[in-house]
């Protein structure tokens, strides 16, 4: 049998005991006092509370984190390593007892009978980040290599100067914010979320999980990036072509449904902007991932002739609550109950502004304009429309009962032109169609494959007349086709 | 005193990502086996003409390949023909 006391050199109740917990020791007691605070604080504890040997140190905390007291004194009987008893604070019957049942005594002189502990310092916010992830190390959960900043460096510079940046801070991924973001997915770390295109890193949740500290994440975007990331992945999404294209479109991630508001994204007023935490670290986080598992860095891989500001990371939430349709990612296969995301290849949004529209007709007539100048005007099936329509755009399709497949086919109808409008020369621009591939001047030709090459998504705040459109890399089989998930599996 | 600070490492931890080491230099004289990879962008093949009309001047054998889309990675099946067959690859980028 053995006696433990853990104590700390700040906590008055540790003060009030441990006089006579030395003096059961002396009187042949089979009982430790450990200490939880480090030497210096243990040696001043020891001398004001007159204790004559000083008690031995807790190293690296490993019997406090065993025994996992919440608060001290904590004080544990032990038969091996099986625990009999424990008693946290001073209860001075208590404690008797469980000397006793050590088959010792525990002087009772000036002892209170009662006195609330202190917390253990395993409970401090900072301490038990500290020890979850060398846990999470031990456990091999955490197996990412470790690197060390030296103590003259500062780790925003030390970050850039590694390479491991967008060009703006990003927050230093200690072992203890990683594991601390881990908590919000079931996953396990080491899981394969996908391989990263172009040099093929494989991307665990674990790997996520670093990058999206590093954009700035909270923590409950995590399984939202975790799906970006698993979709980016996917073949059809052609996510090396993407890195590697000279033209300026970048992942661009949409979430539908509940968990976007619980992850605390922006649906509303300036969802396409700055401001808002989530919104600002998903898209982050998934080009941090490229950039970092992927290897693609701008102007090696990255050949971009301009890229566009949505590059530093682009993401909003749709707003379902009064959308005039179901969400896109539901339109899109996952299930009407789950939240899931769709992941487009976009280019910089623009405005389409109708402050006169008030029936469906005219408003679609106004979209189409937008829609058709995607890449060029003249330039035809290549390139797939995104329509991000702000609330009052929406409310007319809702108040006259248009459903999202009547706006779609409304738009593909109204963005085709005749084949001698758009053919090379036409207009004086000497982009568009080849004279070889145009018999009939009057024959029409559509700007897009097919009507559900049109993606609708709803956002934005109450007022303005105003719809977002985006246009597309290279669209469909032979470029990127817009790719949806649930969320759910990442949870 | 600070002492530093301990951060994971964000990338793939393999060699790769940080750039791949270039093949030898083919032996000078002529002979060699050399792929022209159209990467189907448009004009791309007008470039490539005039590649192996020099390359075969020089007296080089030419073979001429194509990736099916210029938006996604040459297919394995392709880049091992390329690698079994010639010494040297071109790849054309054109617009």
């Amino acid at each position: 049998m053995e006696v433990i006391a853990l104590v700390k050199h700040d906590c008055e109740t540790c003060a009030t005991l441990a006089p006579a917990l030395e003096a059961a020791a002396i009187a042949g007691a089979p009982v430790r006092m450990v200490s939880q605070s480090n030497e210096a604080e243990t040696r001043a504890f020891a001398e004001r509370v007159g204790l004559t040997t000083v008690p031995e140190l807790d190293e690296g905390l490993a019997l406090s984190e065993r025994l996992d007291p919440e608060a001290v004194p904590a004080v544990v009987l032990l038969d091996g390593d099986e625990e009999q008893d424990r008693v946290e604070g001073l209860h001075r019957a208590r404690l008797e007892a469980l000397f006793a049942a050590a088959g010792a005594t525990l002087p009772r002189d000036g002892l209170p009978e009662i006195k609330p502990g202190c917390t253990s310092i395993t409970q401090e916010p900072e301490v038990a980040a500290r020890l979850a992830a060398k846990r999470a190390r031990a456990a091999g959960r955490i197996r990412a290599r470790e690197l060390d900043l030296g103590a003259l460096e500062d780790p925003f510079e030390a970050l850039h100067q590694r390479g491991l940046t967008d060009g703006l801070p990003v927050v230093p991924p200690t072992p203890e914010r990683v594991v601390a973001l881990l908590e919000h997915t079931r996953r396990d770390p080491q899981d394969l979320v996908g391989v990263v295109p172009p040099y093929g890193g494989e991307a665990t949740v674990e790997k996520v999980a670093i990058n999206a500290v590093m954009a700035g994440c909270a923590g409950p975007e995590l399984p939202i990036v975790l799906a970006a990331v698993e979709a980016a992945c996917r073949e059809a999404f052609a996510l090396h072509g993407l890195i590697a294209t000279t033209h300026p479109a970048g992942p661009l991630v949409i979430v539908s449904g509940p968990y976007a508001d619980e992850a605390g994204m922006n649906a509303r007023g300036n969802a396409l902007g700055q401001g808002n935490r989530a919104n600002s670290t998903i898209g982050r986080a998934l080009q941090l991932v490229a950039r970092n598992v992927g290897g693609g860095r701008p102007g090696v891989e990255d050949r971009a002739a301009h890229g566009q500001p949505g590059k530093v990371g682009a993401a909003f939430a749709e707003r379902l609550e009064d959308s005039p349709f179901d969400g896109l990612a539901q339109d899109r296969g996952v299930p009407a109950d789950e939240t899931g995301i769709t992941l487009v290849a976009a280019e910089a949004p623009r405005l389409l502004l109708d402050q006169l529209a008030r029936e469906p007709e005219g408003l679609c007539a106004s979209l189409a304009t937008a829609l058709e100048s995607i890449a060029h005007p003249k330039q035809r099936l290549a390139w797939d429309g995104l329509v991000v329509l702000g609330p009052e755009h929406g409310r007319i399709f809702r108040e006259a009962g248009w459903d999202r497949a009547r706006v779609r086919d409304r738009l593909f109808a109204l963005t085709t032109s005749p084949a001698g409008d758009i053919v090379r020369g036409a207009g004086g621009s000497p982009e568009g169609v080849e004279e070889r591939f145009v018999s009939d001047p009057d024959m029409p030709v559509a700007k897009f494959a097919a009507p559900d090459r049109i993606l609708l998504a709803y956002a934005g705040g109450d007022a303005g007349l105003f719809s977002m459109v985006y246009g597309s890399w290279a669209a469909g089989e032979i470029g990127s086709a817009p790719q949806s998930a649930s969320v759910e599996p990442w949870r | 005193m600070n002492d530093g600070l301990v951060i994971l490492d964000p990338t793939a931890e393999r060699d790769e990502a940080t750039g791949r080491p270039l093949a030898a230099a083919l032996p000078a004289g002529t002979g060699a086996r050399i792929a022209l990879l159209d990467i189907r962008k448009p004009r791309g093949d007008v470039f490539l003409d005039e590649i192996e009309r020099l390359l075969r001047e020089r007296g080089h054998e030419v073979q001429r390949t194509a990736k099916p889309t210029f938006t996604k990675p040459a297919p394995a099946d392709l880049r091992r023909e390329i690698a079994e067959h010639c010494d040297a690859v071109i790849e054309a980028l054109a617009d």
